[in-house]
């Protein structure tokens, strides 16, 4: 039997006057790639934020690697954190120091007695899986976006998570380099043993990283299983037109 | 995105339930300060790096700014004391006049648009660009390695750049004095320390420490409560400036009541 590490059941959030989440199931296995699809403003974002507990659901279950996250201290929280990987929309990198000083960050408040040689190793190790080596020195600002995406979830892989979050991986980047970040959200799961939840619009995005898709409507999955039991005939129509909006667009 | 607890009916009306909570929110985060200030990691290297930043910083700007004040207040001073024949007390009424109350109001003024506009851009561009959600999940206090390092920053530099106006500014009156009163140095000084008494000093310090304080606290909470992307990253700046100098002219309103106290008692 596969090993569970994610259990979401009857989530729901609210923002003011506006039901984001009404009732969210959703499993995530070891090892596995979930891809949650949906437009804009439908709550992707808010389901892997309560996940690493940077919001509270007002209701339901959010279970990852055993734990109730709102039922965690916040020593127990930060504990959780170290174990998974969020990858942000912007990248969200210091912007006042360098890559090295982004990656170091992390580390150097988490992992204790670390010599100097053996952090630069692991920072090293880390910028070689993106590809990127060659930034060490550089400031965020003087990356492109698709490096920048790939630094930001280089210093996620340095605490060498469990699970990784990515929350639109490809957003604002061109073809091409949307290319390379699903080979590299792929690399990360092969070389990393992650297993991952991708938050996107991106069809394309979900049909080369994602094992599973659910597609969010109306704050809850109205669709999920492999992008083509999804995507070949769908009887909601309402997923029917996300995928032509996409494709034809 | 407001929170679930906005469902909830207004209690008063909904301006003085905004303001009530927004007071609410301001001491909690004053009072999350004092808390957390006590509580290991110490982040003393970001405390010594903002440090530098803020004093160096700053420099150019006071340095000019003090000489100009010492200059201006001599020569504004000149005339009324002249009427008198009483130029020789420029040096006591300059020396008392800075030390008490223009060195530290100056500098924090100047500090508050400096200082206090830097740290609320700064935190709320890191707030509307996730960088501090980016720290909270890799389980790092973004409180304290972002508002405790500033705050403390602020709260001892200020001192020190008071301090340095009031000597730079004290500099800047001597010259006015020797050029038209031919006084020199060593006289000047001597009856600049004979006018002001340890009470000035040691009030305009503790002086400086709470507009230092008042700073930091102020340009971190309007950072970190920002929000609505760059057009919120640049009210918060201007937000921290603007409540800042009003907190500092209270303060200094405060300060002087009890320090005319204690030199009654």
């Amino acid at each position: 039997m596969r090993e569970k590490v994610v259990e979401v059941r009857g989530l729901k959030k609210s923002f003011g006057d506006l039901d984001v989440l009404t009732g969210v199931d959703l499993d995530l296995y070891k090892g596995e790639n979930v891809v949650v699809l949906g437009k804009s403003g439908t709550g992707k974002s808010v389901l892997i934020k309560i996940m690493v507990g940077l919001l509270t659901q007002d209701e339901g279950i959010m279970n990852v690697l055993g734990d109730e996250v709102s039922n965690l201290t916040a020593k127990q929280l930060n504990d959780l954190r170290l174990k998974i990987g969020f990858s942000f929309q912007a990248s969200a990198l210091y912007d006042s120091m360098t890559v090295r000083e982004n990656l170091e960050f992390p580390l150097v408040r988490n992992v204790k007695g670390l010599s100097k040689a053996e952090k630069n190793k692991m920072v090293e190790e880390v910028l070689d899986a993106v590809g990127l080596l060659q930034t060490i020195n550089q400031m965020p600002s003087e990356l492109s976006g698709g490096q920048r995406k790939r630094i930001g979830i280089a210093r996620t892989l340095i605490l060498k998570p469990e699970i990784m979050l990515y929350d639109e991986p490809t957003a604002g980047l061109d073809p091409i380099t949307c290319s390379d970040i699903n080979n590299l959200i792929n690399e990360v799961r092969e070389n990393f043993n992650t297993s991952s939840i991708i938050i996107t619009h991106d069809l394309t995005c979900a049909k080369d990283t994602g094992d599973r898709v659910a597609v969010l409507l109306d704050g809850v999955f109205g669709a999920e299983g492999k992008f083509e039991e999804v995507f070949n005939n769908p009887q909601d129509q309402r997923v029917k037109s996300f995928y032509d909006y996409n494709f034809i667009v | 995105m407001a929170d679930k607890s906005t469902k909830n009916e207004n209690i008063i009306s909904p301006k003085i339930d905004k303001t009530l909570l927004a007071l609410t929110d301001a001491f909690a985060f004053v009072k999350r300060f004092f808390v957390e200030v006590w509580l290991p990691p110490y982040e003393f290297k970001e405390v010594i790096r903002q440090c530098y930043k803020i004093g160096y910083n700053s420099l150019a700007l006071i340095s000019l700014t003090g000489f100009i004040v010492g200059i201006v207040f001599t020569n504004q001073s000149r005339p009324s004391l002249s009427e008198f024949g009483a130029t020789s007390w420029l040096p006591a009424l300059i020396s008392i006049a800075i030390v008490r109350a223009m060195g530290p109001l100056v500098t924090a003024l100047i500090a508050a648009g400096k200082v206090g506009s830097s740290i609320g851009a700064e935190i709320g561009s890191m707030k509307v660009t996730e960088q501090i959600d980016a720290m909270e999940v890799s389980a790092t206090n973004p409180f304290k390695f972002l508002v405790v390092t500033r705050v403390l920053a602020s709260t001892f530099m200020i001192p020190i750049l008071v301090m340095y106006t009031d000597f730079v500014a004290l500099m800047g009156a001597f010259l006015s004095v020797h050029s038209k009163e031919m006084v020199s140095i060593n006289t000047f000084f001597v009856q600049v320390f004979e006018a002001i008494s340890f009470l000035d000093i040691f009030s305009s310090i503790i002086k400086s420490l709470v507009f230092g304080f008042t700073i930091g606290i102020v340009g971190c909470y309007k950072g970190y409560h920002s929000s609505k992307g760059t057009e919120g990253v640049g009210k918060a700046a201007n937000a921290a400036v603007v409540l800042a100098m009003f907190l500092i002219f209270i303060e200094e309103l405060l300060a002087l009541q009890i320090v005319n106290f204690l030199r009654m008692s």
